[in-house]
């Protein structure tokens, strides 16, 4: 069981940027020439091994650099990154569409891909017609496809639609047939992309089942790739996170998922935000605050929280001045621009005094805000009079996800409910009458 | 499979590398997917007649009434020379050769294009969809031929047309024909992965070849001076072979024949080339 069935050593993907074809007439007839001649365009250099020393200018990019990875039979592995880390590339490179510029990929066995809906299915065709040309595409000879018919269309339940041309099927039932021929393929390593974010609820539930019975009964490996954390979570044993063409990280998924989450989505915002000085909306100058930074319940700095996860907020305040019966406000606003949370730094909204100098305000929340988009507003102001002397509305916008840090609920309307959420259980007992 | 190469370590089935050599035709992986040729061949074959009610008439449809506009207008109007020919076998032989070829052509030199979504997709040798088309035009080049066959038997009987032994040429001038359509198809194909003009060029081109090749007149009517010029499309000798040994008419050329076949040996191996050259790299470019 613990044979390697796919490695990849030092795989690396280049594509040209910009516009194939576009030059002058010279390039173009130099690259016919090339082309006749059936060698690769001398221009494009997709797949020419000796680019890496040559490629010295940025029209180039490594759509994935230095790839390794081993994947053992009956394993099923998740893929996971965020859109451009190099998962399509990945996958059409395992299945032959393209090949790599640099390195090798060594496959034990028949490696099968399940097709985007549709991709394949002539829609003049009835559905059994496509299942046997479905099956050959994918590398079914007549024979097996023969024998395996029956699954197929129990699976897909279809059986009423055998003889209906495809163009008539709803899209979750192409979506079935499709799955369902590829599932029956037996190859010993099938690839799945994104396909089961179109089928229903039971039919998710079945794919995600019959995938974890092709390899545990059958010891065949699955490569899964998925947006959606909460199938990457039940299904797979091992995930590799990419990112930028490379893999970034490679684990348990509980693991690569929280880093998945925390780490990569945010990235293209800063932890800390540094307050320009003209987002106050009101202010005498008396105060400014400077910076917003939220920290997260493992202390360290984030703009995505999971659910029920408790943050503290780090907030730089700078005083130019001795202020006298003051206060300070902290407010959480939803996505609407509600303030939903008020933190305040007196008891009852007592007033306080500050001294000269910087100031770091901080405040542990251990409020459960629902799955969603929210921001921060700061405020200082007089208490008495209500004048403020620095305002800082709707900045730091933060995210709340969907999943928790310990492990998943499968509770699809958690962010259709209420504002807050409190971890007080409802307790429910027999009453005797 | 496909990308396994001499040298590698035999306890892998595949290796993906990086493509050095420039020819690599695996005829072995084509013949693994055989069931997968006779699909496309099927469906090709019939999902154009689904909600149509005449179904395989259409193929026999166009061919009549093109002949019968060709009788018209080159026969009658024109008054152009048939050696003598009936003017309808003539025309018709003309046309279900001329229009396999074109077929082939055509469909062929839009392999990528049209496969662009399924060949991103899955692998299987490329080759499989270009001879798919080969043989789903020649069935319906057969029902054509029945057709053919029909008429030319009643003319043998009434018109006093009479075969001779070049008959048996006859499966070579068709997979001659077949042959030069699947090798000029290839090499556009490959090419318009990266040139989408040779589509239109295809398109009108192949429209202005037939003129240049002996369809709507026969060969001994072209001047002396000018007749080497018409042989040099390979067109010319099967046309001129096929007319030759179902009517006794004319002449038959050798050197045109074998030029015919010669040539299209050749661009099949060129266009094979290219294709399998283009079939590794053309998802980047296309």
């Amino acid at each position: 069981m613990t044979e390697t069935v796919l490695k990849l050593e030092n795989v690396s993907k280049q594509y040209r940027l910009g516009q194939i074809g576009t030059g002058t007439l010279s390039h173009d007839l130099n690259r016919w020439w090339a082309s006749v001649r059936g060698k690769d365009d001398p221009y494009a250099k997709v797949g020419v091994e000796n680019d890496r020393s040559k490629a010295t200018n940025d029209n180039y990019v490594w759509a994935l650099k230095d790839v390794n990875l081993d994947v053992k039979q009956g394993e099923i592995l998740g893929v996971i990154g965020k859109n451009g880390a190099g998962k399509s590339t990945l996958l059409k490179l395992l299945s032959q569409v393209t090949q790599p510029s640099t390195g090798s990929i060594k496959v034990r066995g028949r490696i099968a891909s399940l097709l985007e809906v549709g991709t394949g299915f002539h829609p003049e065709l009835t559905g059994k017609e496509n299942i046997f040309l479905n099956g050959a595409i994918l590398g079914m000879t007549k024979r097996e496809i023969h024998s395996k018919l029956e699954e197929i269309v129990d699976f897909a339940g279809v059986a009423k639609y055998l003889d209906t041309p495809t163009k008539r099927y709803s899209s979750g039932m192409t979506v079935r047939l499709g799955f369902a021929i590829a599932a029956h393929l037996e190859p010993e390593i099938l690839v799945v992309d994104e396909v089961l974010a179109v089928g229903d609820a039971e039919f998710q539930r079945k794919a995600i089942g019959k995938m974890q019975d092709v390899s545990r009964q059958g010891g065949r490996t699955v490569l899964f790739v998925s947006h959606n954390m909460s199938s990457i979570r039940t299904l797979c044993e091992k995930v590799v996170m990419l990112n930028n063409g490379t893999v970034h990280k490679i684990g348990e998924p509980a693991e690569v998922i929280s880093e998945y989450l925390s780490v990569n989505r945010g990235e293209s915002q800063n932890v800390t935000l540094e307050i320009p000085n003209d987002l106050s909306t009101y202010g005498n100058g008396e105060a400014k605050f400077k910076s917003v930074l939220l920290i997260n319940s493992i202390n360290s700095p984030t703009r995505k929280l999971f659910f029920c996860e408790n943050f503290t907020l780090r907030i730089k305040l700078n005083v130019f001045r001795y202020l006298e019966n003051v206060i300070v406000n902290i407010f959480i606003l939803n996505a609407y621009g509600e303030k939903i949370v008020t933190y305040s730094s007196g008891k009852n909204f007592q007033s306080m005094a500050i001294e000269e100098g910087s100031k770091l305000i901080e405040v542990g929340c251990n409020e459960s805000l629902i799955p969603g988009e929210y921001s921060l507003c700061l405020l200082i102001a007089y208490h008495n009079t209500g004048n403020s002397i620095d305002y800082v509305e709707s900045v730091y916008s933060f995210e709340v996800l969907k999943d928790s840090r310990n492990g998943t609920f499968d509770y699809p309307w958690v962010t259709r409910n209420g504002i807050v959420y409190s971890d007080q259980i409802i307790k429910i007992s027999q009453v005797w009458n | 499979m496909q990308e396994s190469e001499a040298g590698v370590d035999d306890s892998w089935d595949l290796v993906i590398k990086p493509k050095k050599s420039w020819y690599s035709l695996d005829l072995k992986s084509i013949w693994n997917y055989r069931d997968l040729l006779v699909l496309f061949v099927r469906r090709d074959f019939v999902s154009v007649f689904k909600q149509t009610i005449l179904g395989p008439l259409w193929f026999v449809i166009q061919p009549l009434f093109t002949t019968l506009i060709y009788t018209i207008v080159f026969g009658n109007l024109a008054n152009l020379a048939t050696d003598g020919i009936p003017q309808p076998v003539f025309y018709l032989s003309g046309v279900i050769l001329w229009n396999y070829f074109s077929e082939c052509l055509m469909k062929t030199s839009e392999t990528f294009i049209v496969n662009q979504a399924l060949f991103g997709k899955v692998y299987f040798p490329r080759l499989i969809v270009p001879i798919s088309i080969v043989m789903s035009n020649f069935l319906k080049f057969g029902v054509q031929l029945i057709l053919f066959a029909i008429i030319y038997f009643y003319f043998t009987f009434n018109g006093g047309v009479s075969p001779n032994l070049y008959i048996l040429l006859l499966p070579v001038l068709v997979i001659i024909m077949a042959g030069l359509g699947l090798a000029l198809g290839l090499i556009v194909s490959s090419l318009t992965t990266k040139y989408k003009d040779l589509r239109f060029l295809v398109q009108f081109g192949v429209q202005l070849a037939m003129y240049a090749s002996p369809i709507v007149y026969p060969l001994s009517l072209v001047p002396d001076k000018y007749k080497m010029l018409l042989i040099l499309n390979p067109a010319t000798g099967v046309i001129e072979t096929f007319r030759f040994a179902l009517f006794s008419a004319g002449e038959f050329n050798l050197f045109a024949f074998s030029y015919s076949c010669f040539s299209m040996i050749a661009l099949l191996l060129i266009g094979i080339v290219i294709f399998n050259r283009m079939e590794k790299s053309f998802i980047d470019t296309v």
